[in-house]
């Protein structure tokens, strides 16, 4: 069945629940002004459930209701993993017998982002979620600069370390700095260095659309979630092959 | 002090002195370097003010003019002061400028009285500057008894961020209106490694707002005026880490900001800085903060964000001991020493929350006095906003429960978007649910003697007390080369800043350590 609706109790009934503030105080005339925006936003019949005024002039809403909108499983767009998953054994045995010498990862966050935690996540010997980061693969070798790096400073590391993949961490979105952050990355790489010798170029974080590695000119987009596990798999497919 | 764990005294005794053994030679290093940060500081103390057209502040264009004539080893304060007698200026940043323009040629005077005579200047001018902060201190204890302390321990502690100070302030306005007692303004990230004190009101910060004299005087005055309307003195937090935190702990002691975070190895371990030009400069920092009245806060919290809150338990514990040594022997008081924790375990492990408890209370019984500030799950915030919630309203219940003193309110919307008004007003809600219903629960809640939450307080603390053998043995600074705090290795010739580090030649002076030595 592709196509499907929101289920609340009772297959088909379309019901969501939504949250919001308006910049109102609390009266009947704001209780109306939530339902028209659910209404707007197609909830019919929209149920206002809470609402609750905080400080002067701002109200919040929960609403719930139902929605007739019908969406196709089959029209959804998405970034299926297209490598295989592999235990970091088999990581480590496919880089050894076919590339016979390690492989070389560099990791940042660029620009003035010093969340760290993301690159760590994934380069960190401890790894996240119970699976050890990059670190643990004896035929990775792995640079973490850590954050706030400039891209010069990163092009040049990749260079001097002979990267084979530039891993590069993007947590701060205000200002849509993760996209313009990564656009000057994959400008400078392209600038620095020729089409055979540019490192795999890659970037995660948890605002990016998976969707763009195109438009951003980078190789992959991982998002939200990403374990090292899957980030080793797909270094193995992308510039090593798979064992088949 | 038997308490709630029935700590053995011997064991949290000898946990001190291992404190102590460790720190030592960290403290001896502070005390025979300099930084530039530090000379910065020095000169912002002595008055100097302002920045060129590019933004750069006159103390960094004079430190870096007397440091190309003289180096940094014998501190600015008498090449400075003994330019000021030469030149027949008054105006220090007057001579800050020609100095930029290279108009100034810097010496160190080589006849004693000439010398004597700069040093003496110099301790007039910096004196000056620690007068202001004194004022400001005994003015925060006037306006305290005038308006009082929060009502309920703990005190409420709110962030705002939103990279513009003109829209911070009626935020922090209305979450103090809302119950905030303490109000922390997050600074722009990327600040903690500019080598400059940004000037002036600014508007564009990313996930933040950046730290400037004027933003905390705009900031502070505005807490005034809503202090004054709730009858309760609301307290301002800002940052005095990264590479400027010694002209940033001044810049706070001079504009009365309340709290500061500040730890001893948090901008080693998670921002890179060179291992020995944070602790010089922390060590001034910290001088000036206890001058100041300010109420510190260390930064525990983080290596839980990125090492495991179960295993690396005794980590935090060493951490709080170190902070510790390090405060009081910069002359920082218990009741200045808000030692940081988190609540960070994985909630999907078994007895999670008795963990919780046990290092709480161990937190709370070694340290009786100090302002512990307990800090919210963010680790194990995946989004499910209801989950969030409900983790929230167990972190409050674990303060209430331990005796917590300064509570940062954890956001449901931690690692989705930096918080909403609504958010706020949720997450306030959750604590005032806390605090109403099981606010003085800690009266009742006594550990079963032998029983889990006491067991494990004795195995972390055992574990505390040999890992700080360890840091004896090997030495901080290996330690921390080593990997030994939240997993990062930081060895003490690399890192960011170290370029700005000097020791100190015989002829060393600095006006503002000999007011402060304690």
């Amino acid at each position: 069945m592709s196509i499907v609706r929101p289920y609340g109790d009772t297959t088909g009934d379309g019901m969501v629940q939504l949250s919001f503030t308006l910049p109102v105080p609390h009266d009947k005339r704001a209780e109306g002004a939530a339902i028209q925006l659910a209404n707007k936003m197609g909830m019919d019949p929209a149920m206002l459930v809470h609402a609750k005024q905080m400080g002067d002039g701002f109200t919040f809403f929960v609403v719930y209701g139902r929605v007739h909108h019908l969406v196709d499983t089959d029209q959804v767009q998405v970034v299926e993993r297209d490598f295989p998953l592999l235990s970091a054994k088999e990581v480590n045995a496919t880089i050894k017998r076919r590339l016979r010498r390690r492989l070389s990862v560099v990791g940042a966050c660029i620009g003035t982002d010093a969340h760290t935690v993301g690159i760590d996540a994934i380069l960190n010997l401890k790894g996240i979620a119970g699976e050890k980061g990059l670190e643990y693969y004896s035929e990775l070798s792995v640079t973490n600069m850590g954050a706030q790096v400039s891209v010069p400073e990163l092009v040049e590391t990749a260079r001097a370390r002979k990267a084979d993949a530039v891993l590069v961490s993007q947590v701060v979105t205000q200002r849509d700095a993760h996209l313009q952050n990564t656009r000057a990355m994959t400008a400078a790489f392209r600038e620095a260095l020729p089409a055979g010798k540019r490192p795999l170029l890659i970037v995660g974080g948890p605002r990016f659309d998976e969707l763009m590695a195109g438009e951003l000119g980078v190789d992959r987009i991982f998002g939200r979630g990403t374990t090292p596990r899957e980030v080793a798999s797909y270094l193995v497919h992308a510039l090593v092959g798979s064992e088949k | 002090m038997s308490g709630k764990l029935d700590l053995d005294p011997r064991v949290v005794r000898a946990a001190r002195r291992l404190a102590a053994r460790a720190g030592r030679p960290v403290v001896d290093l502070a005390r025979s370097h300099t930084t530039v940060s530090v000379e910065r500081a020095v000169l912002r103390l002595a008055g100097v003010q302002g920045a060129d057209q590019d933004g750069i502040p006159w103390v960094n264009r004079l430190v870096d003019a007397v440091r190309a004539d003289v180096g940094l080893g014998h501190g600015v304060a008498v090449p400075v002061f003994h330019a000021m007698r030469s030149t027949g200026l008054d105006d220090i940043t007057e001579l800050a400028q020609k100095a930029a323009a290279g108009a100034v040629r810097f010496d160190v005077p080589e006849r004693k009285a000439e010398a004597a005579a700069a040093r003496r200047s110099a301790k007039k001018a910096t004196g000056h500057g620690l007068k202001i902060v004194d004022r400001r201190r005994a003015e925060r204890d006037r306006l305290i008894t005038r308006y009082g302390d929060p009502r309920q321990r703990p005190w409420i502690y709110l962030i705002v961020a939103t990279g513009d100070i003109f829209e911070d302030i009626p935020q922090a306005q209305a979450a103090a209106r809302a119950g905030a007692d303490v109000i922390a303004v997050i600074r722009s990230t990327g600040q903690s490694l500019l080598d400059y004190v940004p000037e002036g009101a600014t508007r564009e910060g990313f996930a933040g707002t950046y730290a400037t004299q004027e933003n905390f005087r705009l900031m502070r005055a505005a807490l005034d005026e809503t202090s004054k309307e709730l009858g309760r003195y609301v307290r301002l937090t800002n940052y005095a880490s990264g590479l400027c935190m010694p002209e940033i702990a001044a810049l706070a002691g001079m504009e009365r900001l309340d709290m500061m975070l500040n730890d001893s190895m948090y901008g080693i371990l998670f921002r890179d800085i060179n291992p020995i030009r944070t602790f010089v400069d922390q060590r001034f920092s910290r001088q000036v903060h206890a001058r100041a009245g300010i109420v510190i806060n260390t930064g525990e919290d983080n290596y839980l964000t990125t090492a495991d809150a179960v295993e690396a338990a005794h980590t935090v514990t060493v951490s709080q001991l170190l902070n510790e040594y390090f405060a009081h022997e910069a002359g920082l008081e218990n009741w200045q020493l808000g030692l940081g924790h988190a609540f960070e375990i994985n909630p999907d492990l078994p007895e999670s929350f008795r963990l919780e408890l046990a290092h709480a209370l161990l937190a709370r019984e070694l340290f009786p006095d100090a302002p512990l500030k307990w800090m919210p799950p963010t680790k194990h915030m995946t989004g499910d906003v209801f989950r969030g919630n409900l983790l929230d309203g167990f972190f409050n219940l674990a303060g209430a429960l331990t005796g917590q003193s300064i509570l940062l309110v954890g956001m449901m919307t931690e690692a989705v978007v930096t918080p909403w008004l609504s958010d706020r007003d949720v997450a306030l809600q959750n604590v005032r649910y806390v605090l109403a219903g099981a606010g003085n629960l800690h009266e009742d809640f006594v550990p079963a003697p032998g029983g889990f939450i006491q067991q494990r307080a004795h195995s972390v603390l055992g574990e505390a007390v040999q890992l700080l053998e360890k840091i004896v043995d090997d030495s901080l600074l290996t330690a921390i080369a080593e990997g030994t705090f939240g997993i990062m290795k930081r060895p003490a010739d690399r890192g960011k800043g170290l370029d700005g580090v000097a020791r100190h030649d015989e002829d060393y002076y600095n006006p503002v350590t000999e007011a402060l030595e304690p």
